[in-house]
């Protein structure tokens, strides 16, 4: 380690990233009680999916400190990671007519 | 880089961080490596994720086998890997300060999450096979279960047992000097990475795949 000129560089407090692994682990136990309750499984899904987003943001933004870089290299990466998992989707509305023709 | 400003074409350019010889993103290569890496890893994840709920929805019969044990063996799993990315990003602060015993510390501690991780869900595993899953067949109903849900899990476990060993080469070489702050910080970006995948595979395989009393 050479750089003591890096002191300056230091970013994120420890407060921070005890806080955010407190939320973290907090929205971890909402979804396990989340699961056990008798919801349509659709719209578990979606409320699953979302906290998980959350959860995926706190942990892009802080831990990994995208959110302290440049914003064009967010704006290099998650555009196009987006816009290809997107596309993955296309095929998927497939499964049910799948599901349909089983059921015949 | 040149001094002279480009004079030819549309006419004078003003030098941009974007005309060549500085870095645009103002992050080392190997960070920049390293997310790249990331991204395409996420699509790849992103695939067998998608791939996963497909033959789920496609399926009348799918198991779900998973229960109370399981799915708290599946939630210490995750409360483990989302401690182990606490330690990881004390580690990189530590690097960054200069105490590179702390850096050593640190990533020893998230070594040991990673493969407390790993004891754990080999366990799982384990015992799903011994209740006769393979990849093509299981007791419950739809014989492609075993394959997506091993395939998926396999390779996040891959991924885990990759990260606890390049954790300990970045341990290793910072304790002996041979590693900036900067290697350190982008081994935590693949530790998260990791992390963050498993956010997306413990709901949808797991809590999804929850037998209810």
């Amino acid at each position: 380690m050479h750089e003591a000129a890096d002191h300056a560089h230091v970013e994120g407090s420890k407060r921070t990233f005890f806080f955010v692994w407190g939320w973290l682990l907090a929205i971890t136990g909402l979804e396990v009680v989340l699961a056990y309750q008798h919801l349509a499984i659709k719209l578990m899904l979606t409320l699953l999916m979302m906290l998980s987003i959350v959860k995926a943001t706190l942990i892009i933004s802080y831990f990994m400190h995208l959110a302290y870089e440049r914003r064009s290299l967010a704006w290099t990466l998650m555009p196009a990671l987006v816009f290809v998992v997107g596309m993955m989707f296309i095929v998927f509305p497939d499964s049910l007519r799948a599901l349909l023709m089983r059921a015949h | 880089m040149a001094s002279q400003e480009a004079t030819s074409g549309l006419g004078a350019t003003r030098e941009s961080v974007w005309s060549g010889g500085a870095s645009p993103y103002a992050v080392p290569s190997k960070k920049l490596g390293m997310w790249l890496f990331i991204v395409s890893d996420a699509i790849t994840f992103s695939a067998l994720l998608i791939a996963y709920a497909f033959v789920r929805v496609a399926s009348s019969s799918w198991p779900l086998p998973f229960e109370w044990p399981s799915i708290l063996n599946a939630t210490i799993m995750t409360l483990i890997l989302l401690s182990s990315s606490l330690t990881m990003v004390l580690g990189v602060r530590a690097a960054k300060m200069g105490n590179r015993k702390g850096v050593v510390g640190w990533l020893l501690a998230t070594m040991l999450g990673g493969v407390l991780f790993d004891v754990l869900h080999l366990r799982e595993w384990l015992g799903l096979i011994d209740e006769g899953v393979r990849l093509f067949k299981n007791p419950w109903g739809d014989p492609q279960f075993g394959a997506a849900f091993f395939s998926l899990t396999g390779l996040h476990m891959t991924h885990v047992t990759i990260g606890v060993v390049y954790l300990g080469v970045i341990a290793w070489g910072t304790n002996r000097g041979k590693y900036t702050s900067d290697d350190v910080e982008v081994s935590g970006l693949y530790w998260h990475f990791v992390d963050l995948v498993w956010m997306f595979i413990f709901p949808l395989v797991y809590l999804m795949s929850n037998k209810m009393a």
